[in-house]
């Protein structure tokens, strides 16, 4: 018990650090992801067949090929492409991304081909008639979208972001090869200097498993207050 | 781009994809005995037993697969007792640690899409077998597994791809597997964009391959 201690005795302190730091990544992954959502959902559903194949491949490339793969390509080819569009604007100086970025980004890759795929799913999933009741009544486009079709969407979307909020964040241990200090991180430093790496391997697996479980707590929450009515 | 590169990492690569369909083969096979046997306790009226394997499956479905191997490999190692035992064979390769953790993971999910499909067999087909006279080990064996299986492919098609991406987490522990190998080509020549190309693209050609398998076995078992 005193390996976790707090303060400089022990590594309670720096793990807690690692924590969050964990939940920062994932959070900032799952929003970048709901970005690409938000450009790639369009050109699934759109009729342009241009658009759908640019569509397909992202979410087909990203979810068949391995994270780490992805990451590797961030990682080493990250500071490469920015400093490449820099330099089109003019700017050549060396240019330095943080490990938090590249791997926020990555992640954020990954998790927005999940998360396209789910809003696809759940906006071609709404019946017909919804969308016909919406034009009866004269709505224009947006409120269409935002009254009638986002939240039903979101209703049926929340189950299933729910699996890639999981995914997302387990996806996050992987970013510890690019040497930001998230849990995988931080045990692998603390189980090298204590040489005790089952206790720090174990306690990591214990924070996942706390993550994983409050954030189901919560997401269960959501999930009755937008399915109010049904 | 360099194309020469691209091709003279193509073998290597190749080469290197041929330990990741063996560690993924080897881990599926373990691993759908493992969901097979949980899945059956799962289905199991006494409570502990029941717990047990909700425990199991809770436990690896909410942890990265990364730390599963880890505790494994590096874990496991540090147990006195265990280097004195036979299992100190085993343990010591990481080929080995890497198939334990995955054929343990996938063994979690797996062990959810059976219990899954077997939950959803329409009571009226076991009923039908009983009133024929047949006795509950064949129903179970001849009617009941052969309908879960059917039901679970298009679950277990999917979990075959997320297993075959998560074997790329062997070369954490050393082995030189597709990713493996890949990354040592992007550290030494410092071209990720086309290494990524020729990487990807082999595991996407995997991807395609066992995305059709699973639906040329859907289409054969189909029940119309």
């Amino acid at each position: 018990m005193e390996l976790l201690a707090f303060g400089d005795t022990g590594w309670g302190d720096e793990l807690f650090y690692a924590t969050l730091m964990t939940i920062a990544v994932s959070i900032t992954a799952m929003f970048i992801g709901f970005l690409f959502a938000l450009i790639f959902t369009p050109l699934k559903l759109s009729k342009n067949k241009f658009l759908n194949f640019i569509a397909n491949s992202y979410t087909t490339i990203i979810r068949g090929v391995p994270e780490l793969l992805v990451i590797y390509l961030f990682f080493f080819g990250g500071t490469g492409a920015v400093m490449y569009v820099a330099s089109i604007f003019g700017y050549n100086e060396y240019i330095e991304i943080n490990a938090f970025v590249t791997g926020a980004f990555a992640i954020g890759i990954i998790s927005g081909a999940y998360s396209t795929e789910v809003f696809r799913g759940a906006i071609q999933s709404i019946d017909k008639g919804q969308f016909e009741a919406a034009n009866v009544l004269g709505l224009n486009k947006f409120g269409k979208f935002f009254k009638i079709i986002l939240p039903q969407t979101l209703r049926l979307a929340i189950p299933n972001l729910s699996n890639v909020w999981q995914i997302t964040l387990k996806d996050t241990s992987l970013i510890s090869v690019t040497g930001l200090v998230e849990i995988m991180r931080q045990s692998y430093i603390a189980a090298g200097s204590t040489r005790d790496p089952l206790f720090f391997y174990s306690f990591a697996a214990v924070l996942y498993l706390l993550l994983t479980f409050v954030s189901m707590k919560l997401i269960n929450r959501l999930e009755v207050k937008y399915s109010r009515g049904y | 781009m360099d194309l020469e590169l691209m091709i003279n990492s193509f073998p290597k690569l190749l080469n290197a994809a041929v330990i990741t369909l063996k560690l993924l083969l080897v881990s599926l096979i373990i691993g759908l005995f493992i969901g097979l046997f949980f899945a059956i306790l799962r289905l199991n009226k006494n409570i502990f037993i029941n717990r047990f394997a909700y425990g199991y499956s809770y436990v690896f479905r909410g942890t990265p697969l990364l730390v599963q191997i880890f505790i494994i490999y590096f874990g496991l190692g540090q147990i006195e007792y265990l280097r004195s035992t036979v299992l100190w064979v085993i343990l010591k390769e990481p080929y080995w640690c890497a198939i334990i953790a995955f054929a343990l993971n996938t063994g979690a999910y797996t062990s959810e899409i059976l219990r899954s499909a077997f939950q959803t067999i329409k009571p009226g087909i076991i009923e039908a077998g009983k009133s024929l006279g047949i006795s509950n080990k064949v129903i179970f064996y001849k009617i009941q597994i052969p309908i879960a299986i059917r039901q679970s492919l298009p679950a277990y098609g999917n979990e075959i791809i997320l297993m075959m991406k998560g074997t790329s987490l062997a070369s954490t522990v050393t082995i030189m597997d597709l990713t493996g190998v890949a990354k040592y080509i992007i550290s030494t020549t410092f071209k990720p964009v086309e290494v990524f190309i020729v990487a990807g693209g082999i595991y996407l050609f995997m991807t395609f391959i066992i995305h059709n398998l699973i639906k040329f076995l859907e289409k054969k078992y189909s029940f119309n």
